[in-house]
């Protein structure tokens, strides 16, 4: 199959949009009618053909344009991609992690050839051919990290570990939810996670961590996440808020199906061999609520699971004032019928919706 | 003077200690304001004999006492970012075994901890008390300037002018809290400022 890049944006005039195929394989991050933080992690050693899980760095039709808005987040403020002196050789074990992956998975986009250290690199859908030479800064235009980042999908924390603990060392983070890498550089794991409510308090992070910090080379794991964002904006950061804060209060009942996204972030983690650092890419994915709701299980299980998560969660998300106006528009679907356990859509199982057909 | 009880918070945000006097190769000691008498608590002379005190007094007049100690050396400047680099150097040059005590403001204490971390100084070897001022080193997260002795909650940026709120969330990299709009869903509804603990 040969993928179709999109021509949209994530900022101004949103021309971003989602296909068929995008919804069809969107990942709905509930598996039941209800959501709590919980230490909910699994092997990332593929999954169902042609879903998100199915290749190690998933590139879908969103990757050109994608790009594009990362390069404009990063010319405008290069503080989004730092990294501390000692994460240089984890960059390069992170540029030839994304390289043979992709080239393996994605032949016909990209291609890796390699000669001793003397490596070339295709990038045909952004119509990039280099030549260097591994573990040589010199030889590329960029830091590794960067170099790579610039390529794939996702914002990407590259962390140290040492004294039994994981250091945000350096990372690329331009579609994050609301938290600055500028900030949170050089913090440990409890330490960035300190502005998270109730999950410290269930013991959440420690056991994480735990598991995090077992994680070996060639055994990646993985994770959902998910919050709302008003317009399909993925550059959500503290940095920019004084200028996307207001777009939140622009939704009218009207306009909340097309403007209300759910904004899922497909985390992964990797055990980097050189460095043993770990790095951890964080893939966003968006789908506003008026498509969501073309899903019947998921509009059933949307509209309860936003309409029970407890206040401190909504608060922390950035949507507690703007529920009441979700809800109204959601319970319009909810006809009450039970789900089906798990996030995938089993749209040939699940019950049309009773209550209401647009 | 009674030392103030910071409430609970989120696990970022740093705590302090009383200082302890503790056997070293050598001892350095930093103090801004009334973190003069947390030195003066601690010292002995036997400590001061291979002591380094270095004293930003903003205002307070604790140098007389804290030179009487007879500290092996003795310095005193007008602001942290005048000691800075005299402070960096103490911290490169420093041999094993030296033990660091930092006491006054949050600000002071936070950047003299992130120069130690940088030169090196294992965590054990430095110990904090807070004294005085309650007020915070911020950083905007806007426009990443920073602000010393920030008092209250919201306050203006010095740098951009944007109204802030002031959040628990603290870098020890940058050794500051962390500010962030307060106004930007509701333009102009900047409530007003209030002391930060009140
Ligand atoms: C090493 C990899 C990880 C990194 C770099 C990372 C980073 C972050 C950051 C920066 C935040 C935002 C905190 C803020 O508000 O400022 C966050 C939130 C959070 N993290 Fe992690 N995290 C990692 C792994 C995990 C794991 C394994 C869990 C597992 C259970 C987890 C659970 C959470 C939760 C529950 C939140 C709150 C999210 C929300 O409600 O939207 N994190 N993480």
């Amino acid at each position: 199959m040969t993928l179709q890049f999109n021509d949209e944006t994530f900022r101004d005039d949103y021309s971003f949009h989602n296909s068929d195929r995008a919804l069809k394989r969107f990942p709905f991050p509930f598996h039941e009618d209800s959501y709590m933080y919980s230490v909910n992690m699994e092997q990332h050693q593929g999954g169902p053909a042609d879903s998100i899980y199915e290749k190690r760095f998933d590139v879908d039709e969103h990757y050109v344009s994608e790009m594009r808005d990362r390069a404009m987040v990063l010319a405008d403020d290069p503080l989004r991609c730092q990294s501390l002196p000692h994460m240089t050789l984890a960059g390069w074990d992170l540029l030839e992690l994304i390289m043979v992956s992709k080239s393996e998975d994605y032949p016909d986009l990209f291609e890796l050839h390699r000669d001793g250290d003397q490596w070339r690199w295709v990038n045909k859908p952004m119509g990039i051919d280099d030549s260097f030479t591994f573990l040589d800064e010199a030889t590329l235009p960029y830091g590794p990290m960067e170099y790579i980042t610039r390529q794939t999908q996702g914002d990407f924390c590259v962390l140290d570990q040492r004294d039994d603990n994981l250091w945000m060392d350096a990372g690329t983070i331009t579609t994050q939810a609301d938290w600055s890498l500028d900030f949170d550089l050089g913090m440990n794991f409890f330490e960035w996670h300190a502005p998270v409510p109730m999950a410290h308090e269930k013991g959440i992070f420690v056991r994480a961590l735990k598991f995090l910090l077992n994680i070996q080379q060639g055994a990646p794991a993985r994770r959902l996440n998910w919050t709302l964002t008003v317009n399909p904006l993925l550059d959500t950061s503290p940095e920019n808020y004084h200028k996307w804060g207001i777009q939140k209060t622009s939704m009218t009942p009207e306009t909340v199906g097309a403007k209300q996204h759910l904004r899922v972030e497909l985390q992964t983690f990797f055990r980097l061999p050189r460095s043993n650092a770990l790095v951890f890419p964080i893939r966003c994915y968006l789908c506003s609520f008026q498509d969501l709701t073309k899903t019947p299980k998921w509009a059933r299980r949307l509209h309860r699971v936003i309409r029970d998560l407890p206040d401190e969660l909504a608060t922390y998300k950035g949507f507690i004032d703007n529920r009441p106006m979700m809800l109204d528009y959601l319970s319009q679907f909810d006809d009450g019928l039970p789900t089906s356990l798990g996030i995938w859509p089993d749209l040939d199982t699940e019950p049309a919706l009773q209550k209401r057909l647009i | 003077m009674s030392k103030f009880e910071f409430p609970t918070s989120i696990i970022s945000r740093p705590v302090y200690g009383t200082l302890e006097p503790r056997d070293g190769s050598a001892h350095l000691m930093i103090a801004d304001a009334t973190g003069a008498q947390a030195i003066l608590d601690v010292a002995t002379p036997d400590m001061m004999a291979k002591a380094h005190i270095i004293y930003i007094p903003k205002g307070a007049e604790f140098g007389h006492r804290l030179r009487a100690l007879n500290p092996a050396q003795y310095y005193e400047g007008p602001s942290y970012a005048a000691a800075e680099q005299r402070i960096a150097k103490a911290f490169g040059d420093a041999k094993m075994g030296l033990q660091v005590y930092l006491s006054g403001s949050e600000g002071v204490m936070g950047q003299a901890q992130h120069a130690a971390m940088q030169a090196g100084v294992p965590h054990t070897a430095i110990q904090t008390e807070h004294r005085g001022s309650t007020a915070r080193r911020m950083q905007c997260v806007h426009c990443k300037g920073i602000t010393e002795d920030v008092a209250t909650d919201p306050f203006q940026c010095s740098h951009c002018g944007l109204h802030l709120f002031v959040r628990d969330h603290y870098s020890r990299r940058l050794a500051a809290y962390q500010g962030v709009n307060i106004d930007a869903e509701d333009p102009g509804n900047v409530p007003e400022a209030k002391g930060i603990y009140e």
